[in-house]
């Protein structure tokens, strides 16, 4: 099985995070790790091949030109091999670019099945896994607590308000994973150590067929005009009594804001 | 006349969920505000009663019988169908929930028509077109943002505004899509429920969760008898499901659910950062912690500092003998 994994370099959540002056995020300024959510993407995709026997999983990432330090983990973990997008025409591209840079890159490389996790930690929209299936035409399976691939066709648990649907799909398709898939193991040494010699293609707009001038930053569909700091909340109260006592004052608390 | 505003409900089982009722009564307020005409539009098997109820707060609803609904996955036929209204009559700003089946709309649209994405609205006003506020890094953070064109989609986070009905009942008009999906379908085999997710935590008015502090499986029935007693429903952290405590449904933070109830009870939470971008606009957050020191200290209404064991018990007792 032949399995593509999309992954994004995001900014570490330190507490630290800054836009640049152009009110988006600053991708060289702050330290790049793998978003939290794809990394339960190549855990799935590493199991699945696991599963089969054989087979690859390969990233496919759009980010700027000092990505592959970042997708190194990703090859340390179990990754076969990856392609990285990159272009200065993409500095502030949008989720739409984003979306049919991936879908055009998709178009040159060979999968029975592509794996997403489900938002980044940075723009956390959540959607450009479904616009990428859509633009590759890919049936599309989300929120998946469980992928069961069965000769030409996939079964999905889909997470529910209320449990799970059971989705049924031909390959190849497009799944986005869930943390219930199971946690992402750590690189070992070894894996770290053989990483080193694993190929990163480097493609560029014109590579993937697409018109530097049509898409990428200069073309986004939505700006930043404004940022403001969240109001403080007030300054918290703290109740240090015995149980009996605390528990009083917590419901005088509550029935004086007319929560109970 | 601004062009139009609709906003694409999502239901379960023929009923809105909240935060399409919420997001349907954004629409009518930016509609009021730019002049606008508001659509509601409901895609489904059996649409009418979902349908019925978007009237309530939107003037004008399209019920879209969708055959196709019955036996797929949902995004890919409600995306054709809205596709194909849009192509034919394209409004200015169509707004969606932010919950997995929103975004998911959202990304298709996106796509399929060729319009840009402000995702997890926080507020939406408008002036030419929607300005859109959105909580970044955290919640460290709010940015302002419009589109750069005409047309946009704008998905719309739990609790941006309070669901309110219309002064008066809206009209139905049900319709057929032109064509078939044009994506992909996945068929949908079977719909499981499982009894411990019975009530979703989006829909919660009042949660209490539990995180490490809680220690077990048998930690969590005192989580359960103060939701209870509140009427609430259970939440959990990452690492409270991770140790297999709690299903998966339940967990709150950045890789689960992000939450909006009036009430969060936080049981034994440290409130790291992965945790809070998950509830830490809840109107009013208890914490109940050894630690006075944990960073949810720093942003509880009310901290309880104790053993949890001892104070929750006490607090079930006290709500009971209050409601007696």
């Amino acid at each position: 099985m032949r399995i593509v994994v999309l992954v994004k370099p995001v900014p570490d959540t330190t507490g630290q995070e800054h836009l640049g002056p152009d009110l988006r995020v600053d991708r060289v300024a702050n330290p790049a790790v793998l978003n939290a959510n794809d990394e339960y993407a190549i855990e799935a995709a590493l199991k699945l091949r696991e599963a089969a026997g054989e087979g690859t999983v390969t990233l496919l990432a759009m980010a700027p030109a000092h990505a592959p330090e970042t997708l190194r983990k990703a090859l340390a973990m179990g990754v076969d091999g990856g392609v990285l997008v990159t272009d200065p025409a993409l500095e502030g591209a949008d989720t739409l670019t984003t979306a049919r840079v991936l879908a055009a890159a998709l178009a040159r490389l060979e999968y029975d099945l592509v794996l997403a996790g489900a938002d980044t930690s940075d723009g956390g929209a959540g959607i450009v896994g479904a616009g990428v299936a859509a633009l590759a035409g890919l049936p599309y399976l989300s929120a998946a607590a469980r992928i069961e691939p069965n000769g030409g066709r996939v079964r999905v648990r889909r997470i529910s308000p209320t449990g799970y649907d059971l989705l049924e799909a031909p390959l190849p398709a497009l799944i986005v994973a869930t943390q219930v898939l199971g946690e992402p193991r750590y690189p070992s040494l070894r894996g770290i150590m053989a990483a080193r010699a694993k190929q990163l293609d480097v493609w560029s707009l014109a590579d993937v067929g697409l018109d530097p001038a049509a898409v990428g930053g200069a073309q986004s569909t939505t700006r930043v005009t404004a940022t403001r700091q969240p109001a403080a909340r007030e300054a918290t109260r703290v109740i240090r009594e015995s149980a009996a006592v605390a528990a009083v004052q917590v419901v005088d608390f509550l029935a004086a804001r007319r929560l109970i | 006349m601004a062009g139009a505003v609709w906003i694409v409900a999502e239901h379960h089982d023929g009923a809105l969920t909240r935060i399409s009722t919420e997001t349907a009564t954004l629409a009518r307020q930016l509609g009021e505000a730019a002049s606008a005409e508001v659509v509601g539009i409901v895609v489904g098997s059996g649409p009418g009663s979902a349908a019925a109820e978007l009237a309530r707060f939107v003037p004008s609803v399209l019920a879209v019988e969708a055959a196709a609904a019955a036996n797929s996955a949902g995004a890919a036929v409600v995306a054709s169908a809205v596709a194909e209204l849009a192509a034919a009559e394209p409004p200015a700003t169509i707004l969606l929930g932010a919950s997995p089946d929103g975004r998911d709309v959202a990304g298709m649209l996106s796509v399929l028509l060729g319009w840009g994405v402000l995702a997890n609205a926080t507020q939406v006003t408008w002036d030419g077109g929607p300005i859109v506020e959105m909580s970044t890094f955290g919640g460290r953070l709010f940015t302002t943002s419009g589109f750069t064109g005409e047309h946009g989609i704008v998905t719309v986070r739990l609790g941006a505004t309070t669901a309110e009905p219309a002064a008066g009942a809206g009209h139905v008009i049900v319709a057929q899509p032109a064509s078939a999906a044009s994506l992909p379908t996945v068929s949908l085999l079977e719909r499981v429920s499982e009894a411990s997710a019975a009530v979703p935590i989006e829909e919660a008015r009042v949660i209490v969760a539990g995180g490490r502090g809680v220690g077990s499986p048998e930690g969590f029935r005192i989580v359960e008898s103060l939701a209870e007693a509140l009427g609430g429903a259970v939440g959990a952290t990452r690492a409270a499901v991770d140790a297999g405590w709690i299903p998966y449904s339940r967990q709150i933070g950045q890789t689960g659910k992000i939450v909006k109830p009036a009430l969060y009870v936080a049981l034994g939470i440290s409130g790291a950062i992965q945790h809070k971008v998950g509830m830490q606009t809840a109107n009013t957050i208890v914490a109940v912690n050894r630690d006075q020191d944990a960073p949810i200290a720093a942003f509880a209404d009310l901290l309880v500092l104790g053993d949890l064991f001892e104070i929750v018990p006490a607090l079930v007792a006290e709500l009971h003998r209050r409601s007696a």
